[in-house]
């Protein structure tokens, strides 16, 4: 960061080194409100990004609802469930390593970012186990003798484990991005960066976690739960 | 930092600080849109080249000069090229870059580090599809349609496909950056209806950037998921619909029309104030405009399905929306023309360039209307009427608007004078050969000239062959620029702060602007384009 220019003309810039006011910012307030604003609108991108896999979702299964019923029946409904609890778990424990930053509380923030990443990890590993699961029962579209062979549903069911593995892979692929921002955080908070004046990145990479939880809520119910409240 | 003498050397960023590394690991906006300039002049050269081939070989009426799976590859190259690595990033990674955050009195953008990381990224977009390129090209077309894409073809589609997708991070994080930086970054006084209008087509254009093009990135990623682990989500095969890949590749490619075009209004709507020395007349309707043109741009994407087996009530509903887009596009050709009325009307180069924008632009866009309309568009659909049209936008619009911005802003980014002769010359040139290149293609293509084909029957050739030429001539145009402006970096007389008598922030600081922009974060008690307020400075030819 350079620091040598000159342009903090507006006294109340230089309190303190943690606060980390960059050169282009007057002031720190306008600093975090930039940092905020900017996540936001990334996130409103993200909507976007994972929107339109939504939206082919919603066109198939509103096409073929008896396929996405049957083979939305074939998922592993309590793996499913554990894996929504540990991320609900998840965004309580980054909610209160986020108010720790707002209290300055050091260890708390560490405490509490370990744990929630423990959780990212724990959702990671469960999933890749259910995906392994997903290759021993043939219901990888790509490989043979693939679920309900033989019949003229086929193609169908391939376009359901098609999407369930595009949006829950590119769901995964955001959950190791968001566990190496936490890392990233950690190592900052135990460089002493954050300060009750300065603790913006932790709120944002607060923001990310919460919206890629979010996504998984919708994904757990669109995905395990179609048809499950008929009697079989 | 203390007024240095005139004579001394004062400190701009082009001479903060000297080496590879400091221009690689630059913060500075003004910089990284340099890098930019560098960056797309090559990807068009490389676009212009494939052009340049596809023309030689429509010389003739036999496909004599390149098999047609070649000419193939050669229209998917030209398109990805130009589209995704010229076009959307022209004017807004470079101009845009540069004088935003000057516009507004800031001292860089919200985000410099992001800035950068977004120019890193388009290299690394332009890296896979160079590689495509280079290790047997592509013939999907530059829209990808499946089944084809994900099924058929056999070329390098998933390294193209994976450029344009992290291309497409570097677009997304351009719009991001310029929405943050305008609602967060203006100088004291700026207010919203003080910005110029520059500011708010690029806040309309980063809209876009920011709501569109994360839909085609997931829709190349569920392409890339198709080819690489032969998922099925549009493939017939399966039951799939590969219409839903039209809509969804659409979305954002109708959208990214505006990309385009909208930054290339900004330029339009600067030149023409500051060669009349007027106020844009109507500033909020220009202003609103823009914003309308985002909205409805998004509603309209339908007219690109009109014989895809779209539904007929859709078609119908979208070929009604898409002619609400004339309507604040007509409001800008008109306020630029109602504000050359009584105006002090100077023919400066850059002025040329927006006099060329304005027509061809409104050429381009009344052609629109003819492929909006549903029966019309059966006729010209997959023809050259439709490349005409578009390149009319594009070229004669966009590259118009990007050329005349360079010219007008050259002088402030460089410190030096263009040669004003060769430049005018060149702009006349440019504007002769576009229109002898795509004006046949109009004929052309409503006496039912396909697109895409190598090989056409003997009646179409006088049309080819004059469409030919006009690519040649509008090859030298385009050179001309090239020469002259390398050549004015040691040669041009120095231009001073304010060459032109512009009114906007980035004319009330040196030429070339110091690091941080201004000395002194400006205070605005002006409204924009307000020449009461304006000293301008004499050209001065001894700086050489």
């Amino acid at each position: 960061m350079d620091t040598s220019s000159t342009h903090l003309e507006t006294g109340a810039a230089h309190e303190a080194e943690t606060l980390a006011l960059r050169e282009q910012f007057d002031t720190e307030e306008q600093q975090r409100d930039a940092a905020t604003l900017g996540m936001w609108v990334f996130l409103i991108t993200e909507i976007l990004f994972f929107g339109g896999a939504f939206l082919a979702y919603t066109i198939y299964r509103s096409s073929y609802p008896a396929v996405f019923g049957l083979a939305s029946s074939s998922l592993n409904l309590p793996i499913g469930a554990t894996n929504t609890c540990v991320l609900l778990l998840s965004s309580f424990t980054m909610v209160m390593a986020v108010r720790a930053g707002q209290l300055g509380q050091r260890k708390a923030i560490i405490i509490f970012l370990i744990i929630t990443m423990f959780f990212g990890l724990a959702f990671l590993g469960i999933k890749a186990y259910e995906w392994t699961e997903k290759f021993e029962e043939h219901h990888v579209p790509a490989l043979s003798n693939f679920f309900l062979e033989g019949t003229s549903l086929q193609g169908q069911a391939k376009i359901f484990f098609s999407l369930y593995f595009a949006m829950t892979g590119l769901h995964a692929l955001h959950m190791v991005v968001g566990v190496g921002i936490l890392l990233f955080i950690i190592w900052k908070t135990s460089q002493g960066t954050y300060s009750p004046e300065y603790y913006t990145p932790i709120d944002i990479a607060g923001l990310y976690w919460h919206f890629v939880d979010l996504v998984w809520i919708f994904l757990f119910p669109l995905f395990y739960l179609i048809d499950r409240h008929l009697p079989r | 930092m203390a007024t240095a003498a005139i004579t001394a050397e004062r400190e701009t960023y082009l001479n903060s600080a000297y080496g590879l590394k400091s221009w690689l690991l630059t913060k500075d906006h003004k910089r990284i849109a340099v890098l930019y300039f560098i960056t797309i002049s090559i990807f068009f050269a490389i676009g212009g080249t494939f052009a340049g081939l596809i023309r030689l070989e429509l010389l003739t009426p036999e496909g004599d000069l390149v098999s047609s799976e070649t000419y193939n590859k050669l229209f998917t190259m030209h398109g990805v090229i130009m589209v995704f690595f010229f076009l959307i990033p022209s004017i807004p990674a470079t101009l845009g870059n540069f004088f935003l955050p000057m516009m507004i009195g800031a001292r860089d953008l919200a985000f410099p580090r992001i800035n950068l990381l977004s120019w890193y990224l388009l290299i690394a977009g332009g890296a896979f599809a160079i590689f495509a390129m280079v290790a047997g090209g592509v013939d999907t077309g530059w829209t990808f349609y499946t089944p084809y894409s994900t099924s058929y073809s056999t070329t390098y589609v998933i390294a193209t496909a994976l450029g344009i997708f992290i291309a497409g991070f570097s677009s997304i994080l351009t719009g991001l950056n310029f929405v943050v930086t305008v609602h967060r970054m203006r100088a004291p006084g700026m207010t919203w209806f003080r910005l110029p209008l520059f500011v708010w087509s690029h806040y309309a254009t980063s809209l876009i950037q920011v709501l569109g093009t994360p839909v085609i990135a997931v829709t190349l990623f569920l392409v890339l998921c198709e080819r690489l682990f032969h998922l099925g989500i549009f493939d017939p095969a399966l039951g799939g619909d590969p219409v839903l890949f039209q809509h969804l590749f659409w979305f954002y490619s109708h959208p990214a029309v505006y990309i385009m075009v909208l930054p290339g209004m900004a330029v339009i709507s600067e030149i023409v104030s500051t060669f009349s020395r007027k106020p844009v007349y109507g500033y909020a309707f220009v202003a609103f405009s823009s914003m309308a043109i985002a909205v409805i741009g998004f509603l309209v994407w339908g007219h690109h399905l009109f014989v895809s087996g779209q539904s007929l009530y859709a078609g119908l509903v979208f070929s009604f929306l898409s002619y609400f887009v004339a309507i604040p596009s007509a409001v800008k050709v008109f306020n630029w023309t109602a504000t050359l009325y009584r105006g002090s009307i100077s023919y400066d180069t850059p002025m040329l360039y927006a006099f060329g924008f304005i027509g061809l632009f409104t050429i381009g866009g009344l052609t629109g209307l003819f492929v909006a309309s549903l029966g019309m568009d059966v006729h010209v659909t997959d023809t050259y009427f439709v490349i005409a049209h578009f390149h009319y936008v594009m070229v004669g619009g966009t590259i118009m608007a990007y050329l005349g911005g360079v010219h007008y802003w050259w002088p402030k980014m460089t410190g030096r004078m263009y040669p004003e002769g060769f430049a005018k010359l060149s702009a006349l040139v440019i504007f002769i050969g576009f229109n002898l290149t795509f004006f046949p293609q109009f004929i052309l293509g409503y006496l039912g000239m396909p697109r895409r084909y190598h090989e056409y029957s003997q009646e179409f050739q006088l049309l080819h062959v004059l469409s030919s030429a006009g690519a040649s001539v509008l090859a030298v145009g385009y050179i001309m620029p090239a020469i002259y402006f390398l050549w004015s970096l040691r040669y041009g007389p120095v231009a001073g702060a304010n060459p032109w008598g512009a009114s906007g922030l980035e004319w009330r600081t040196p030429s070339p602007p110091p690091t941080h922009n201004f000395d002194r974060i400006p205070v605005v008690t002006f409204d924009a384009y307000d020449y009461s307020t304006v000293i301008p400075t004499e050209v001065n030819d001894v700086g050489h």
